[in-house]
């Protein structure tokens, strides 16, 4: 059997300290040892970023880091996101903006969406789906994604109606983005 | 107690999701996500080859490796497994090979499993498939399609053909036209081409994962799937055990695309693994497995002829297809192409259509139904075609179409492929397109481009579609030889508190189900959106049900749901009318009350509930419960339709292709929820103009898949994909009461054509003819290389 290395990780804000095997992704550290199953697996490749959190505050991949390479750090996954029952912006704006439908690649786009704004909190459209590049999402076709970080970096202020008013920012926006 | 007055209008409110609050917390319930005591986790053996006879397997260094518990191999389970399933014997001689689930003598694919490895983690079992030793003799294999269909090398030792079956539909014999042949000869004009569906892969963006639990009275399977209720049946038949023995569970699905509409071998080895081991068992795929050994969709060489007169009245379509079955028949392989049969005359009023399939069998993937499922092969081809037709003719393609398009006040039409269209409107849908488009002003602008003889030319692509939809009308299955009907089922429970309980037999992977039929029963049962809970996708609290494909969720099974509330408020005023001392006669309904007319005495939905609850005082005869449950059988299929335009750009020097505006409009009949809709088209137009641009599966001359990973099976990613402007027109379908028609599919119908069309436009001056999709950079530039070499000058 490989020998196995304690480490110690801050993830969503507790810290534990277990022993695993060198060989053991972060992502499946994650889900499998401490339950975190909000962060998800959709790849073997590093494509399709459904596994994203942020460490120390800056969005990876956690199928494409060993859990070793954690000791020490600060993670936080979709499931740490929320503050004191308040959902962050992001994912209220993914919610009001109709940005998911399956939700399989939801927790790792808005992480990464989170951590695009923190680099570039105004971003132009093009920019917005050049920093989603490594997030692969099947159902949606982007335009809504798109539209809800957008909105966040807007300042956009959703009320309770429990009905969308995300349209406008979705249809009234003639402008196109090339296929590169 | 009384129930909220309602005053928001239900159907056309754009009601956030209630499926969301889980998703984007990470409170998900994938199926991966599942552990149970005691579970145990399976890895596959796969072979390696496409071809091969196999000849010894040793498993003894697997079984000794840390934490195995078992390997089993096809001899191991010979007696129990079976062959799976297909639903579809689309002709009485139909053939096909044995479809074991984990192979025992020959291999037909490769990734086909030929051995499972049981331990104690998911580390432990890959580990030892790398210790088990299969003996494997190579057989000949056959890759091409068109090969294939010569039969010089056969796919299969135990079949002496690779011909699975012909299906042949004609306008002549079946009454609904003149005959093809006569038709083509007498035309002015006869284009013939032939074009190329190559394969796709759904890649849903959750791997397929099943987790079995053989403890207790019943075996529950919880699995990625779109099909819980189909599954469950197929299964009990497959390995003989009483269905009442078995419980599926499709919890939350990460999509399916028809990807996940299967009986998969990897569920009945699960499930037999757990069986055997006594013990919870899971196994979730890698992606490379998933595009591996997930079923494919498309790959169809399409013969076609269409014939007109010079003024451009089509004459006669002629369609010869070849189809690609892959290794095996899946659930409903073979009738993949047949969907697409009745949807080649689009449209249009031709008077003679001619349609013959072959379905073939090669070394590859099987496939079965992806997003459209034949329809939008269908759609590409005679768009295809129309555009074709128009160049021959010199004549505008949008011309062309409303010359031979059904004009809407045609409708009930009786179309050339033996369907009835029942309402629609082509004028308006495309008038809408044309004008939120610029036509006029880009096809100017594409002149200006020609004549200056820009590097980067511009083309515009034309879509007008249409498709079947609301599968399917029961006794239109049986005349096509399909093994199930196309019903669906519904339960609606008012509970004691007032709250509504709906069970739907339609389960969602991503559609959002909850929110519409929440929006249905609220406005039907007048109460609050919010007190409506939807429950699905668990054959124990959702005991019947055909599951979720062919955009048939609302029309059919929102029409179940419908019918069942309409059955708890007829119960419901026999109580009413008991505990008011009142005649039914005089009752009306509104806003979840029962009024005496003409007086203010009312009571409510959630009092006559409690009264039920509490059975006290109920009329004579009268069971105490408002529970009612509904099966609907659609009378007819709907048929949604749209017209798409792209503007495309075309860089005449790299190849490379953008997309500059795409505009469509689709008529899917009356809307629930626009913002649902909104989303269904986007992530239609997303996959179908992945089809035109980006995705294929390769394999290579051995039978390797080369695409065998998201690093070379391109799913575009924001950046590659444009801003769609969409809007809509209404036409109610008349096929069922709430006038739904179904949006899960027309994006991805209508867009591969319209890109596709846009491309040549923007380089047909130059000589290029046809390009293979998808049109990458590589083929749009060597397409124009060939053009210049060729001198092909139009």
């Amino acid at each position: 059997m490989p020998s196995s290395k304690s480490i110690s990780v801050d993830v969503d804000g507790v810290t534990y300290t277990d022993d695993v095997e060198p060989r053991l992704l972060l992502v499946q550290y994650l889900r499998e040892r401490l339950g975190k199953t909000g962060t998800l697996i959709g790849c073997d490749t590093t494509n399709c970023g459904a596994c994203t959190v942020h460490l120390d505050g800056v969005s990876v991949k956690s199928c494409t880091m060993f859990a070793v390479q954690a000791d020490g750090h600060q993670v936080t996954t979709i499931e740490g996101l929320a503050q004191d029952g308040k959902l962050a912006p992001m994912q209220e704006a993914f919610h009001q903006c109709h940005a998911l439908q399956c939700g399989f690649c939801t927790p790792g786009m808005i992480m990464q969406s989170t951590s695009l704004l923190k680099e570039n909190p105004h971003p132009t459209e093009t920019e917005i789906r050049e920093g989603l590049e490594g997030n692969l999402c099947r159902c949606t076709g982007y335009q809504n994604i798109v539209a809800a970080v957008k909105s966040v970096a807007d300042g956009v202020e959703y009320g309770d109606s429990g009905v969308s008013v995300a349209e406008s920012l979705v249809d009234g926006n003639a402008e196109t983005a090339g296929v590169s | 107690m009384t129930a909220t007055a309602e005053t928001r209008p239900e159907i056309g409110t754009a009601r956030l999701r209630k499926e969301d609050a889980h998703l984007i917390t990470g409170r998900s319930r994938f199926t991966d996500n599942m552990v149970l005591p005691g579970m145990l986790h399976l890895a596959m053996v796969r072979s390696p080859f496409a071809h091969a006879r196999i000849t010894a397997i040793d498993v003894s260094a697997a079984k000794a490796s840390p934490g195995v518990f078992a390997v089993l191999t096809g001899a191991d389970v010979a007696g129990e497994q079976g062959s799976l399933p297909n639903a579809w014997p689309i002709t009485p001689d139909q053939k096909a090979p044995a479809h074991p689930a984990i192979a025992v003598d020959e291999v037909a694919f490769a990734g086909e499993v030929v051995a499972v490895v049981i331990a104690r983690s998911v580390a432990a079992a890959r580990d030892a498939v790398e210790l088990v030793d299969v003996d494997y003799e190579e057989l000949p294999v056959v890759m091409d399609l068109e090969e294939a269909a010569t039969d010089k090398v056969l796919a299969h030792t135990s079949l002496e053909s690779n011909k699975s079956a012909t299906w042949v539909f004609d306008s002549g014999e079946a009454g609904t036209g003149t005959a093809n042949a006569d038709a083509l000869a007498n035309s002015d004009v006869v284009v013939e081409r032939t074009l190329y569906q190559q394969r796709l892969i759904p890649a849903f963006m959750e791997p397929r994962s099943i987790v079995v639990d053989p403890t207790g009275q019943q075996i529950t399977m919880w699995s990625a799937t779109q099909i819980p209720h189909i599954l469950r049946l197929m299964l009990a038949l497959t390995l003989g055990i009483p269905e009442s023995k078995l419980r599926v569970v499709a919890p939350d699905v990460g999509g399916g695309f028809g990807g996940k509409l299967q009986v998969t071998p990897e569920e009945v080895i699960t499930l037999l693994a757990a069986r055997r081991m006594g013990k919870p068992v899971k196994y979730t795929e890698t992606r490379s497995e998933s595009l591996q050994a997930g079923h494919h969709g498309r790959a169809q060489v399409q013969r076609l002829k269409i014939g007109a007169t010079k003024d451009g009245i089509v004459t006669g379509l002629h369609v010869d297809l070849l189809a690609d079955m892959g290794a095996y028949l899946g659930l409903v392989t073979s009738g993949v192409p047949i969907l697409g049969a009745f949807m080649y005359n689009s449209i249009y009023k031709f008077p003679s259509y001619h349609f013959e399939c072959h379905n073939i069998f090669t070394n590859k993937a099987w496939t079965d139904a992806y997003r459209g499922a034949g329809r939008p092969e269908a759609t590409f081809a005679i768009e295809r075609m129309m555009d074709e037709l128009a160049v021959e003719l010199n004549m505008d393609p949008l011309e062309l179409r409303e010359k031979n398009w059904i004009k809407h006040d045609e409708f009930p039409f009786a179309t050339v492929a033996g369907l009835e269209y029942d309402t629609g409107n082509y004028e308006a849908a495309t008038a809408k397109a044309v004008e939120l488009f610029g036509y006029e002003e880009l096809r100017a602008e594409q002149k200006r481009r020609r004549d200056a003889n820009e590097k980067v030319q511009l083309g515009i692509g034309v879509s007008t579609f249409t498709e079947m939809c609301g599968l399917a009308p029961s006794r239109v299955l049986g005349s096509l030889s399909y093994g199930a009907g196309g019903w669906e089922h519904a339960q609606v429970r008012v509970l004691p508190t007032g709250n509504v309980e709906v069970v739907t037999g339609s389960s969602a992977h991503g559609q959002g189900h909850e929110t519409a039929w929440s929006q249905l029963v609220a406005d039907r049962l007048g109460v609050p959106f919010e007190n409506v809970e939807v429950l699905h996708g668990d054959t124990q609290v959702s005991q019947r049900g055909l599951d979720t494909y062919g955009s048939r969720s609302l029309s059919v099974g929102g029409m179940a749901v419908l019918a069942a509330a309409d059955k708890v408020i007829e119960k419901a005023k026999v109580i009413a009318a008991h505990l008011m001392e009142a005649s039914e006669d005089d009752l009306e309904f509104a806003n979840g009350s029962f009024t005496v007319k003409g007086t203010d005495q009312s009571t409510a939905l959630g009092e006559i509930a409690l009264a039920v609850f509490a059975a006290h005082n109920l009329p004579d005869g009268v069971e105490p419960n408002l529970d009612s449950e509904a099966t609907f059988d659609p009378v007819n299929f709907s048929f949604p339709h749209g017209t798409h335009l792209a503007a495309m750009e075309v860089d005449t020097e790299t190849g490379e292709v953008s997309v500059l505006k795409y505009v469509c409009v689709d008529d899917v009949g009356v809307v629930v929820n626009p913002m649902l809709v909104e989303g269904q088209v986007h992530g239609g137009l997303a996959q179908g103009i992945a089809q035109a641009l980006y995705e294929e599966a390769v394999y290579d001359d051995a039978g390797t898949l080369v695409t065998g990973s998201f690093v070379d099976y391109l799913v575009p990613s924001a950046p590659d994909l444009p801003h769609y402007i969409t809007d809509r027109t209404e036409t109610r379908a008349t096929s069922n009461q709430l006038g739904a028609k179904g949006v899960g599919e027309a994006g991805t119908i209508a867009s591969t054509p319209a890109i596709v069309n846009g491309i040549l436009d923007a380089v047909r001056h130059l000589g290029v003819k046809d390009i293979k999709m998808p049109c990458t950079p590589s083929r749009v530039w060597h397409a124009l290389q060939e053009a210049e070499t060729t001198g092909g000058v139009q």
